[in-house]
């Protein structure tokens, strides 16, 4: 007995050595990629279309653990900052840099570059960018100075934990300080394992290995090919006849991904929590809206397994602004969700409860409320529309869709041009800080219903500031379960959507509760 | 002649002018700005920013400075830059006419070579079977979408042959180049072989009651001089006039097929940059296609005169 677990144990210890040597230089990876990226700066976009095919230019000061599939905060490992150590009163986060890195370019990597960096990001200074959508991530930080070439020193105004979550983050590349961070839309430079050497519009995009990586022997690939087919059906066709590696990240919807392997079934395929949910806008400022208790019974009416069930065959998440569990990290127990309205089981007795409201309010099935549901003009709102009006129903809400052009969307959530509608939208990082600072502050731009309680924003600000785990995650479901139950935005689904690979890719670790991060593909090899 | 010419030449420029005004106001007048996009891809508007990039682009100015700016650039060989890539539009269209250009030219020699023939042959053997067969055909193949033969081309090649063949990097040589475009080339070029074909028909049936054809036939003249040289020619202007239509169509308008074939053409690129509303890409992409429009109308209309003498006479 004794001896064969000891057998057993030098097998397997043989088989991880082996596994561990047999990464293969060499190859082209070929991706497909679902449309044409608006640049090439992962700073200044939030679409996936844009991170996945140039996060590998890039490097970060810390990463999410490469092998974790869930993205954690206190799960961060060394990348530029090799280590880093908080100050006693959590305000003062030190990061000793890595030495001897160097620019695609050629230049050295110094503090400066980090320094210049969150002076980008926090708005001290511009560099031509166009847009910086994530300033409001860095709403604690002070200030970051340098200390000698290789040490850099945050200063926040308050203890922050998440931070490390946020600087891991496919959004926060650390970029060049001695290059405009304009020119990174167009021609990306970085200290990545990955060098840029074309973008060709709506054609595709290509990388090759940097062979003057600093981290030794990394990466394996010699090059990595994007190729841009907007047609879904095309795009299958050519991952069936082996044209590409791999599929672009949660481009395919469960039933899509269900029918592909079915078809070939030696692709491996994965379905992950996209950190993309669907929810549902009231616009508090518009009358007859502007009545709690109305928005309180369109959140009764809704049905999230309907939701699921019809858009996702049933694998979407049901939770509320965090992701659900057990994938993402700071979503409800199932005990706790049933507290909170809306969201029980009993989908008949929420809609008794939303009937019973708006009868009170003169409304009935002869005179139902005339709304109109304003969504963009794409399947993924669309479709979720129509199943939302249809839902507003069983509390005597009549709705009309009307469907918004691409091109306006955001201007017309922006004026607030809007009485209901729905929406479907991605948060970057799975952490608290970002979703509520981004999307509930008052004043937030992301903050499309103008939802603004001073009292709640105390308590975003106190988890932000704790250190314990558990006691931080029952204080934000109770902060979640107030924006269910205040109407801020009623969240419908988090999405679930799947990516592919053939089994020739190796070092593939695709996160759980984000399709945002892990695309840095320096582990990544070919067999073949 | 010349002065046919010249009065057809003045005319190619009133018209390119009318189109230049035309898709300069449309874009405008089309909801949404190419800020309002940028933003699309951050999921929020901040209005400084935006106003920003309205004056950084010059969307601020007038609407005549900015057609002016636009047209003066123009005539001086200088096409701006888009508003998206952030590159010169030259740069960004240049590479793409080629690939647009020799897939319609392949799709249109596709269908003329065997819209003419067939055309001909149905027509001298009507109502034989071999005529309603290819009549049936010929409906068939103007029935069909083109993404939906596109995708089926596709799927038949993927599960019988293990291949794809769709656009995958540019192709070294002139060999390798046919062979990557004759799929989508003959799927595109179906549709306007059967209307040619059809077109042929009707027209050669016309041609060959007439009086001069049984003249030529009493003559002893063999059938294939009667029907290649003197029916055919004179069959021939409508069959012209649509191919010319169908090269301008060709053109502009070969988006699903460049989409299913995922090929980098000019039309796909001019949908996507309207998506963006990338002004400066849209308006001088539609320019380009408005000259080969205008210009394969004229050399249609010269072609009249070179196939009916006639019309030269009388012009």
């Amino acid at each position: 007995m004794t001896f064969s677990r000891l057998g057993l144990a030098v097998i397997l210890l043989l088989a991880t050595l082996g596994s561990a040597t047999a990464q293969k230089q060499g190859g082209t990876l070929r991706v497909t990629h679902r449309d044409n990226p608006p640049s090439a700066s992962p700073m200044e976009e939030s679409t996936i279309s844009t991170i996945m095919p140039f996060s590998a230019i890039f490097n970060n000061l810390v990463v999410f653990d490469p092998a974790s599939p869930q993205n954690r905060y206190d799960k961060v490992v060394p990348d530029l900052a090799k280590s880093w150590t908080f100050a006693p009163d959590g305000k003062t986060i030190t990061f000793t840099l890595q030495q001897g890195v160097k620019w695609h370019d050629g230049k050295p990597f110094t503090s400066a570059d980090v320094v210049c960096t969150f002076d980008l990001l926090t708005g001290k200074t511009n560099g031509h960018l166009r847009k910086n959508p994530h300033k409001t991530w860095w709403f604690n930080l002070a200030d970051v100075t340098a200390n000698g070439d290789y040490e850099v020193v945050f200063h926040l105004k308050a203890p922050q934990p998440s931070i490390m979550a946020m600087l891991a983050g496919g959004f926060t590349p650390i970029y060049p300080c001695h290059i405009q961070a304009s020119e990174q839309r167009t021609h990306p430079i970085g200290t990545g394992p990955f060098k840029f050497v074309e973008f060709k519009q709506n054609e595709g995009m290509k990388l090759v290995r940097n062979p003057d990586y600093w981290k030794p022997g990394k990466p394996y690939l010699d090059a990595i090919e994007f190729s841009i087919i907007p047609n879904r059906a095309t795009m299958l066709l050519a991952m069936q006849a082996g044209k590409f590696d791999l599929t672009f990240t949660s481009d395919l919807p469960p039933e899509v991904m269900k029918d592909l392997q079915s078809q070939v079934p030696q692709l491996q395929c994965e379905l992950q929590l996209t950190n993309t949910q669907g929810n549902l806008l009231v616009n508090r400022e518009r009358a007859p809206f502007d009545n709690a208790d109305i928005r309180r019974a369109m959140g009764l009416a809704i049905d999230r397994k309907a939701f699921s069930d019809i858009l996702g065959h049933g694998t979407f998440a049901i939770g509320g602004a965090n992701l659900a569990l057990p994938d993402g990290l700071w979503g409800w127990s199932e005990a706790y969700m049933e507290t909170v309205p809306g969201y029980s089981a009993n989908v008949e007795k929420s809609r008794e409860e939303g009937r019973k409201i708006m009868q009170a309010l003169g409304y009935g099935p002869d005179k139902m409320l005339p709304l109109k549901v304003t969504t963009r003009n794409i399947p993924d709102y669309r479709d979720a529309a129509v199943i939302l009006i249809d839902h507003l129903k069983s509390v005597y809400i009549q709705g009309e869709l009307e469907p918004i052009d691409t091109p306006v969307w955001y201007a017309r959530l922006a004026r607030k041009d809007f009485s209901v509608a729905m929406n479907v939208q991605g948060t970057g990082v799975d952490d608290p800080d970002v979703q509520y600072f981004e999307n509930f502050l008052c004043g937030s731009e992301r903050n499309y219903t103008s939802y603004c309680n001073a009292d709640l924003e105390k308590l975003f600000h106190q988890q932000s500031e704790m250190t314990d785990f558990q006691a931080r995650r029952q204080l934000v479901w109770d902060i979640d379960k107030k924006l269910q139950e205040d109407g801020a935005r009623p969240v419908i689904f988090h999405a679930r959507a799947g990516t592919c690979w053939w089994p020739r890719v190796h070092g593939l670790q695709i996160a759980r509760n984000t399709i945002y991060n892990h695309w840095r593909f320096e582990d990544v090899w070919l067999d073949q | 002649m010349i002065d046919y010419l010249l009065r057809r030449l003045g005319l190619m420029v009133l018209t390119l002018f009318g189109v230049s005004v035309a898709i300069f106001l449309l874009l405008r007048i089309v909801p949404g700005d190419i800020a309002d996009i940028i933003f699309e891809s951050a999921g929020m508007v901040d209005p400084a920013e935006k106003q920003q990039i309205i004056h950084d682009l010059g969307l601020d100015q007038s609407l005549v400075m900015q057609y002016l700016h636009w047209i003066g650039g123009l005539l001086h060989g200088d096409l701006g830059y888009s508003y998206v890539s952030e590159k010169p539009v030259l740069q960004e269209i240049a590479p793409r006419i080629p690939i647009t250009a020799r897939l319609a030219a392949l799709a249109l020699a596709f269908a003329v070579a065997t819209g003419v023939p067939i055309g001909v042959i149905t027509a001298v053997r009507q109502n034989s079977g071999l005529d309603y067969l290819l009549r049936v055909f010929s409906l068939l193949a103007l029935s069909m979408p083109a993404f939906w033969l596109g995708l089926l081309v596709l799927m038949g090649f993927v599960n019988w042959f293990g291949l794809l063949p769709i656009y995958d990097k540019a192709p070294g040589t002139l060999g390798a180049w046919v062979l990557m475009m004759v799929v989508p080339a003959a799927t595109v070029g179906l549709r306007s072989s059967a209307l040619i074909m059809r077109l042929t028909r009707s027209s050669m049936l016309e041609v060959l009651r007439n009086d001069y054809i049984r003249t030529a036939r009493s003559k002893g003249m063999p059938e294939r001089t009667v029907t290649y040289t003197h029916a055919l020619r004179n069959a021939l202007l409508p069959v012209i006039t649509t191919i010319g239509i169908e090269t301008a169509f060709l053109f502009g308008g070969l988006v699903v097929t460049e989409t299913v074939f995922n090929i980098p053409g000019i039309a796909r690129f001019l949908v996507e940059a309207i998506r963006w509303r990338d002004y400066p890409m849209v308006q001088n992409l539609v320019m380009f296609i408005a000259v080969i429009v205008v210009t394969v109308n004229l050399l249609v209309d010269m072609a009249y005169m070179i196939v009916d003498p006639r019309i030269r006479l009388r012009g």
